[in-house]
């Protein structure tokens, strides 16, 4: 990777660890006990690393079992425990957290010009919370596990599961204001720590992603703390909330979880589309397309993803009338998303396209995305949805979206941001060879799904009929291409924190205020509070670049 | 290895129109924003002389048409969709009721004339056949791919499910709501047979009363004649009891006023609902006495006990 020069409006500083936020104590208190974002950011993404492969080894060892259809692992019981383990940690512990404590954290001060968020202390709370959560839900999972799903449907989790069901959603609620915190924290420094001159619409597109995540953190997550309360008390005291037995109501349980969980897919894609709204401005050497309909999209997603839970329940036993009314909402959330697709399109067109490894990881994530989005429209109309859920189909679907997406999103992030954050140049070839094998064991991985889920498999299935099993057998092959290429960051990125190439300022040669600093930024952020005179993605028209070129 | 679902309902055909409807326009999107992408990636690379020209400085135009495109496509699937589904909800009256009840983990289906079966359900050709299920424990989900039909199976309450086998087969039924440890063994066959070879099953596997004659013994032993009477049609002058108690002769189907002023249909659910919880929905005129059988009475008994009273004609012994 070589430095592109820097497009002349942006100052590009000296480049060095030296004096930057790394060298600014290294005791381990200076970390545990530190207030500035930029730590707790790499507080953070060593905890949702460990997470995610926690999570990553829990779903190798579910695609090992289903290589052959009695089941590989011999034990219902392990396989029921693992696949709930890997969703319970991979939503709660990694997908929820991973951009916005990791690079959210890490960015929105320097995005905005400020010296930190706004609330420093509940920053470093939220960690500890996070932490707490984590460390109380593997408690529950290594002693024994939970055999629910991660959707802990009533009665089955509440009268009928003799597993660590309480323990579990205790760490769940305590992570959960983890999120609340974090949330305000975006909010709150959002609106109000811009630097002199950056108005609203002068924001980069992914501060507008968090800002809308972080309405919906505020808002939907004290929804589940609520709904793990209820579940809880009616396990523990056998108060009758969700079991008919007792005088509760079993879907009362699903509307309060959904209410949540809907919402919390767009807490993890949100992000996503933010980081890739940056990627792409910067390897296209061009302003974004449609900036205002993009940065409108997000907000319409955050408040129409409030009113669509109803349709992960079109067989569970609603009402014919909200069954349809959750159909049309549902169509209606994903136009801005369809919307942000052909934004990016617009942005490539009649750009300086370069192909550095975040740029093919934004590409892997439209790719992906878009499949996933397409997918959705399917399991959206009513009767399809009747045939296609609760089967492979959509696990298929919402992997598109989560780890085809949002994964991709935020590998391309992490590669794009990892000089500022680190000082060091990764190995680009590397990274691009990574990003290729993980697209390709992605679809390998997850493309036969949808056709076992047309085909009737049900999901959460531990042994299956034998003639599912080659397209079983494909996916299982193509776990473990994927499970290599998450291998390969893991390795090379650690041993760039060591001898990789030191970063300048700007390697990339984008914009955005957060390149306008050294890196690493140094504690205090900015040297001079910086003055924002125009608007983000400030990259030369194609006239003058061909002038130059 | 089969790529292909055979599809022997009605249903599934219909269904099978609209993903292939789907899947074309997902193609097509597929294709558009594919091509876009490698055309743009090859054209505008970095090293690409070629001349950019101008680029837009005006974008509403074009973000309101791809915005009302995609509106209109998304609206006809939606209209596509809905208009299948809402069949669902609307079984004719004319369909072969059959009673499922879902347990950890097995199905058990009963005929109206007493023929039993385990994780096995027997169906004529041709026939609308409406499912009315329920759970003993958890939530389980009652699904045949080959129909492409599913539906939740909930305690305490009765969902339906209909469909038109239109394919004599042995198709697969799934349990597709996670259900505990054994989830994945709770499946089975569904047979589709041809009338004829059906009337032979139902013979061959006759119990010996149907479950109405069972559910009247159940009436009895249960208590429920002491107030209701012997045949339902509250005359308890042979018992020693004073309570009154809403005649159900002639019940089902019928018009109920109730205290609050509404009216309900007594349906299937309506009676499940007033045996496990009475004071729910109280006739108009009656006291709220009746004391509540839930936990008592099994899903297979209540079963009966509403087939019995779906038996007793209007005012009189049957």
């Amino acid at each position: 990777m070589s430095a592109v020069t820097a497009d002349g409006t942006v100052a590009v500083e000296k480049s060095g660890i030296e004096g930057s936020y790394l060298t600014d104590g290294y005791t381990l208190r200076s970390w545990l006990l530190t207030t500035d974002h930029k730590r707790i950011a790499l507080l953070y993404l060593a905890a949702i690393t460990m997470f995610f492969f926690i999570g990553g080894f829990a779903a190798a060892l579910v695609r090992l079992n289903l290589i052959v259809p009695q089941g590989l692992l011999g034990s219902a019981e392990t396989y029921n425990r693992l696949f709930t383990m890997h969703g319970v940690v991979m939503v709660w512990f990694f997908l929820v957290p991973a951009v916005p404590v990791t690079l959210g954290n890490f960015l929105i001060p320097l995005m905005l010009g400020a010296r930190d968020l706004a609330f420093p202390r509940l920053n470093l709370l939220s960690w500890y919370l996070f932490m707490l959560g984590g460390a109380v839900t593997l408690w529950a999972l290594f002693a024994g596990g939970v055999d629910t799903g991660w959707t802990f449907y009533t009665p089955l989790s509440t009268m009928y599961s003799k597993s660590h069901v309480v323990l579990a959603a205790t760490g769940i609620f305590i992570s959960g204001f983890s999120s609340i915190a974090t949330g305000l924290n975006f909010i709150v420094s959002i609106h109000r720590l811009r630097a002199p001159g950056m108005t609203w619409y002068r924001m980069p597109v992914f501060l507008w992603s968090l800002y809308s995540l972080g309405v919906l953190m505020v808002l939907a997550t004290p929804v589940l703390a609520i709904t793990l309360l209820l579940l809880a008390l009616e396990r523990v005291f056998h108060i009758g909330v969700f079991d008919p037995a007792i005088g509760g109501d079993p879907l009362l349980f699903q509307h309060l979880f959904w209410f949540y969980s809907h919402p919390a897919v767009y807490i993890m894609i949100l992000p996503g589309f933010g980081v890739v709204s940056e990627i792409i401005p910067a390897f296209s050497r061009k302003r974004i397309f449609g900036y205002k309909f993009i940065v409108w999209a997000s907000v319409s997603i955050a408040v129409i993803s409030f009113f669509v839970w109803g349709h992960h329940m079109f067989v569970a036993g609603t009402s014919l009338y909200s069954a349809v009314l959750f159909s049309i909402l549902s169509y209606l959330v994903a136009v801005p998303s369809a919307i942000k697709v052909f934004n990016w399109l617009g942005t490539m067109h009649k750009g300086f396209i370069r192909f550095d490894a975040p740029m093919l990881y934004a590409l892997g994530f439209i790719g992906l995305f878009t499949i996933g989005g397409l997918t959705g429209l399917w399991v959206a109309a009513l009767a399809a949805d009747v045939h296609l859920t609760q089967t492979y189909f959509v696990v298929a679907h919402f992997h598109y979206i989560m780890v085809g997406g949002m994964v991709s999103a935020f590998f391309g992030g992490l590669h794009f941001w990892w000089p500022k954050i680190t000082g060091r140049l990764y190995p680009e070839m590397w990274a691009r060879v990574a990003a290729l094998v993980m697209f390709i064991g992605f679809n390998l991985t997850f493309f036969p799904q949808f056709i076992l889920g047309y085909l009737g498999m049900p999901r959460r299935y531990f042994s299956y009929a034998p003639e599912f099993q080659v397209l079983n057998v494909l996916s299982s092959a193509g776990a473990s291409i994927l499970a290599s290429a998450y291998l390969l960051p893991l390795g090379y990125l650690v041993w760039s924190l060591l001898y990789g190439e030191r970063a300048t300022g700007n390697p990339w040669g984008a914009t955005g205020l957060e390149w306008q600093t050294a890196s690493p930024p140094p504690t205090a952020n900015f040297v001079e509070t910086p003055v924002v005179t125009q608007g983000p993605y400030h990259y030369p028209t194609p006239e003058s670049m061909q002038l130059h070129g | 290895m089969s790529l292909w679902l055979p599809a022997a309902s009605d249903n599934a055909a219909e269904v099978d129109h609209l993903i292939g409807a789907l899947l074309v326009i997902s193609a097509a999107v597929l294709l558009l924003v594919f091509g876009l992408l490698f055309v743009y990636l090859i054209k505008y690379r970095a090293g690409s002389p070629i001349d950019r020209g101008a680029i837009a400085q005006k974008t509403w135009r074009v973000e309101t048409a791809w915005t009302a495109a995609t509106l209109v496509i998304f609206f006809g699937l939606f209209v596509w969709g809905a208009d299948l589904y809402v069949r669902l909800f609307q079984p004719p009256q004319r369909a072969l009721k059959i009673y499922v009840v879902g347990k950890q983990w097995m199905w058990k289906v009963e005929h109206a004339g007493g023929q039993r079966e385990i994780n096995t359900l027997h169906l004529p050709v041709g026939m609308p056949v409406e499912l009315v299920m329920t759970s003993e424990d958890v939530i389980h989900d009652f699904a045949v791919p080959a129909f492409r039909i599913k539906h939740d199976v909930l305690p305490g309450r009765y969902e339906t499910l209909w469909f038109t086998p239109n394919r004599p087969g042995i198709y697969s039924l799934y349990c597709t709501q996670f259900c505990g440890l054994d989830h994945s063994k709770m499946s089975g066959n569904v047979v589709v047979l041809s009338p004829p070879e059906f009337q032979t099953w139902l013979a061959q596997n006759g119990g010996s009363h149907t479950l109405a004659a069972d559910g009247r013994a159940l009436f009895m032993r249960y208590g429920c004649s002491g107030c209701h009477g012997i045949d339902g049609s509250n005359d308890t002058s042979g018992a020693q009891s004073t309570v009154r108690a809403p005649s159900l002769g002639g019940l089902y189907g019928a018009p109920v006023p109730l205290t609050d002023g509404s009216v309900v249909i007594a349906d299937d659910r309506y009676l499940h609902d007033s045996i496990v919880d009475p004071e729910r929905q109280i006739v108009a005129g009656y006291a709220p006495i009746m004391p509540s059988f839930a936990g008592q009475i099994g899903e297979e008994d209540l079963l009966k006990l509403i087939l019995y009273i779906k038996s007793l004609p209007a005012g009189g012994s049957p």
